[in-house]
């Protein structure tokens, strides 16, 4: 449980350093607030929807741990075997990289007031995405052609649960790109969109992240 | 359903909302029913978790009568013993405290508490309800498939949980992980709302420090579950991937009746290790909430301001961190390492720093304390004692020595309910008679409240502290019955009888507390908006029971914080958060920047400078 546990004392180390920078440290019952007091007393300066974000990854970044403490712990059993990793996973993280890229570009386009620079990247991204998503489904496919299915192994068992644990969270980015995307087809201005193309940006940078940490965590198993 | 119009590009302070007529729901169903209301929200969330829970007590009662009275009631039979046991437990745990305190009453008071109209994201809120709703009826379809639910006990522990001769091994258990899968994703849906809506929706002048310490209480315990409750979330996946798929995550090599079974390998420790994970920080998911509530509890019926605020909410943080490294505890004979014995006995009892610090504090809120012994307050005074005695119990099971012996009797069953169940409850109790007036613009019947509440304490004491003796006797938990055991004395036996007769009294005692909720809607005696003269300001909306919205054309400005009772000088006993200084205290403000006066005198007309402290 090592690795699940940093991820949380890392969490709780941002919780706790937050609060201090706050008002934990004061007195309230004889602390002065003027009368001419301005909006968000110590809210952060970011709109709600980008801190519920924020609180979100966090969430996912324990249950991605904690798959991968189980996935250490399972390791040790003597059934283990290596993971026939196949090749297309790097063709995919090479698309996964590419879409973060698109995603990436499109925000500046949206910062830049670009509503075309943002319907082109949007597109792009999302074609990336699925084009990443089809190459584990082909990934799965390969596996169980190869005789390695979901109980060959638990280091199979791990491989399927832990890309589709992936997989899933994309395709909830991609509802909100969906969403985005339908807006800007629209003829939308980009106001209206800048804020969901910077969630959505966020979003993928760390979908890539976790997924650079688990598909090491496959070859470091197949090693 | 209404939907708000939004402009990313608009900026509308964190507090306020949109476009306020099109946030108001304009029909029936979109008020009741698919409600974007937090308050709506919360209600909808006490009616499904108190609907829930008096099931699995009349599953507990029916284990009492099986353990009081063996061999006497043929419908109890050992497999729905079991199963009985399983569901009682996941439901009182997860389906009723864990939904309640933090759906029922994070909902209702959170916004209420911290100035703002509603919850961030009322959408998501919403499905979060309905989520939890489905998860709660997967569970109760468990009942009606082949097999009947899981009888694997709470914890759910493999291989057992999916072996042949546990009951409900197919469906049940299936139905049960799945159920807690949605209630994860329920919850975490909501979890996102309480922490952002702390976090960034605080009216002008809410500062962190100036939060009621329920508020502390139900974020803290929030973060909490959004951290833990992945484990439970990835348990309940592999063990549904083990049963439905034959993988072997959790499940080693086993031989059942002659056949060796496909799995190989697996590792029931590594569920042990992910349920504990989630399982401990549990206890403070449902006790952290429970802490707040009770602050304010003793704080408002005593007139007196909280004892060590900052503390206080330091302790909550710490109990929430230290939470994390104390699971295997539970674990002590699951043949681990003797290292990791000792390093979390040291951490288990570390833990108890914190938390007899806050007992302490309410102690001495109570000191010398104008002590109105209301309903409310006598709950939470009850519950001061109780949780005291079930702490004590849990620096016994902590030391490694100890646990060995007593981990499998009912000493534990004594300990945690005491500690985990009895504690809790009473504060969930103590809390419907002290917001009920706000809830619906009406008293409870306080002579109801005080039949409830004496006969709750003294029965839930009837109950556990023998308890506590048949454990140190040996009697085993979990068993359906232990008649003709040369070890167990006839006394015991007649203990148990005891026991149970109690339990069926409790029981059904919380028929009044059911008869009054229902009874006083109708006929209580009108509340009135701030019927404790409370300070906090879910007692200074506009109207009762508030309205959507919460507080009418304007949000409230605070200029002080939650517990100002009982101000030498001041023209009444509180000074709720949203009062300002009055005038002849502002003109004082600069007499007391000069140092013409002192803060006391200040102080006295409500006017809060700091005594030299950061402005």
């Amino acid at each position: 449980m090592t690795y699940a546990l940093l991820v949380l004392v890392g969490i709780m180390a941002i919780v706790v350093w937050w609060l201090v920078r706050q008002t934990v440290n004061v007195k309230p019952w004889m602390e002065q607030r003027p009368i001419e007091i301005v909006d968000g007393d110590g809210a952060l300066s970011l709109p709600p929807v980008k801190v519920g974000l924020g609180v979100f990854l966090a969430v996912a970044t324990s249950l991605f741990a904690l798959l991968i403490s189980a996935y250490h712990m399972r390791m040790l059993g003597e059934d283990w075997t290596r993971l026939a990793v196949p090749r297309v996973l790097w063709l995919n993280t090479g698309l996964l990289f590419l879409s973060s890229v698109a995603m990436q570009w499109t925000q500046a386009a949206a910062r830049r007031g670009q509503i075309d620079g943002v319907k082109s990247g949007l597109i792009a991204a999302g074609a990336l995405t699925f084009s990443f998503l089809a190459g584990q489904l082909w990934a799965w496919q390969q596996m169980d052609a190869a005789g390695y299915f979901l109980t060959a192994n638990p280091a199979y068992s791990f491989f399927y649960l832990l890309t589709a644990l992936h997989g899933l969270h994309l395709l909830g980015g991609l509802w909100v790109w969906g969403k985005t995307t339908a807006k800007v087809l629209r003829g939308v201005e980009v106001g209206k969109v800048r804020l969901s193309v910077e969630l959505c940006t966020v979003y993928w940078h760390y979908l890539l992240l976790v997924w650079l940490v688990l598909f090491a965590v496959l070859l470091h198993a197949h090693t | 359903m209404t939907s708000v119009t939004h402009d990313e590009s608009a900026y509308v302070p964190p507090a306020e909302v949109e476009e306020p007529e099109l946030y108001h729901p304009k029909t029936f169903v979109g008020r009741y029913i698919w409600s974007q209301d937090a308050k709506v929200i919360a209600v909808q969330y006490a009616i499904t978790a108190i609907g829930i829970g008096l099931v699995a007590l009349v599953l507990s009662g029916i284990m009492r009568l099986q353990l009081g009275f063996p061999h006497t009631f043929s419908f109890i039979t050992p497999s729905n013993y079991l199963q009985f046991v399983t569901m009682h437990g996941m439901i009182m745990v997860i389906y009723l405290l864990t939904a309640l305190f933090l759906g029922g009453f994070g909902n209702y008071l959170i916004p209420l508490m911290v100035g703002a109209r509603d919850m961030v994201f009322p959408y998501v809120n919403m499905v979060s309800y309905w989520v939890y709703l489905f998860a709660v009826l997967l569970l109760v379809a468990s009942f009606f498939v082949p097999g009947g639910p899981t009888g694997a006990g709470w914890t759910l522990y493999p291989p057992q949980a999916i072996l042949d001769g546990t009951p409900g091994h197919n469906w049940g258990i299936i139905l049960m992980c799945v159920s807690l899968a949605f209630f994860i994703i329920g919850f975490t849906m909501g979890g996102l709302n309480y922490v952002v809506t702390v976090l960034q929706a605080r009216t002008r002048g809410m500062t962190m420090m100036r939060l009621p310490l329920t508020v502390w209480g139900i974020f803290m315990a929030t973060v909490l579950a959004l951290l833990a409750f992945p484990a439970l979330f990835v348990s309940a996946i592999m063990m549904t991937l083990d049963q439905a798929l034959g993988t072997s995550f959790f499940m080693p090599a086993l031989v059942s009746k002659g056949q060796h079974l496909a799995y190989n390998g697996g590792s029931p420790v590594l569920f042990q290790h992910l349920f504990w994970f989630f399982g401990h920080p549990e206890v403070y998911i449902v006790a952290l909430p429970a802490f707040g509530m009770v602050s304010d509890l003793i704080a408002t019926h005593a007139r007196k301001n909280i004892f060590g605020y900052r503390m206080m909410v330091w302790a909550i943080l710490a109990i929430g961190g230290l939470s994390f490294i104390v699971w295997a505890h539970h674990m002590y004979v699951s043949g681990m390492n003797p290292y990791f014995g000792f390093f979390f006995a040291t951490t288990t009892l570390i833990i108890a720093i914190p938390t007899a610090l806050k007992v302490y504090n309410w102690v001495l809120t109570l000191w010398r304390g104008n002590i109105h012994l209301t309903v409310p307050m006598l709950f939470a005074i009850g519950f001061v004692f109780t949780f005291i005695n079930g702490g004590l119990t849990g620096l016994f099971l902590g030391n490694v020595p100890v646990d060995l012996p007593l981990s499998d009797t009912m000493f534990v069953v004594a300990h945690f309910h005491m500690v985990m169940a009895v504690s809790p409850i009473l504060v969930v109790f103590g809390a419907i008679y002290h917001w009920y007036p706000k809830v619906t613009g009406r008293m409870l019947n306080d002579t109801l409240g005080k039949f409830h509440f004496w006969f709750t304490f003294l029965g839930t004491y009837a109950i556990y502290y023998p308890m506590h003796y048949l454990g140190i006797l040996g009697v085993p938990r979990r068993y359906y019955a232990v008649t003709g055991t040369d070890f167990i004395p006839d006394s015991a036996h007649s203990l148990n009888e005891g026991i149970t007769i109690a339990a069926l009294i409790v029981g059904a005692v919380q028929v009044v507390f059911l008869y009054n909720l229902i009874w006083s809607y109708f006929k209580g005696k009108p509340a009135g908006g701030n019927p404790w003269r409370a300070t906090t300001l879910e007692w200074q909306t506009p109207h009762t029971p508030p309205k959507h919205g919460n507080f009418g054309a304007e949000l409230p400005m605070v200029y002080r914080w939650a517990y100002d009772f009982s101000v030498p000088g001041a023209a009444e006993d509180f000074i709720p958060q949203n009062q300002p200084p009055s005038k002849k205290a502002r003109g004082l403000e600069k007499a007391l920047d000069a140092g013409e006066v002192g803060p006391h005198t200040a102080g006295a007309l409500g006017i809060q400078k700091p005594l030299g402290g950061k402005p």
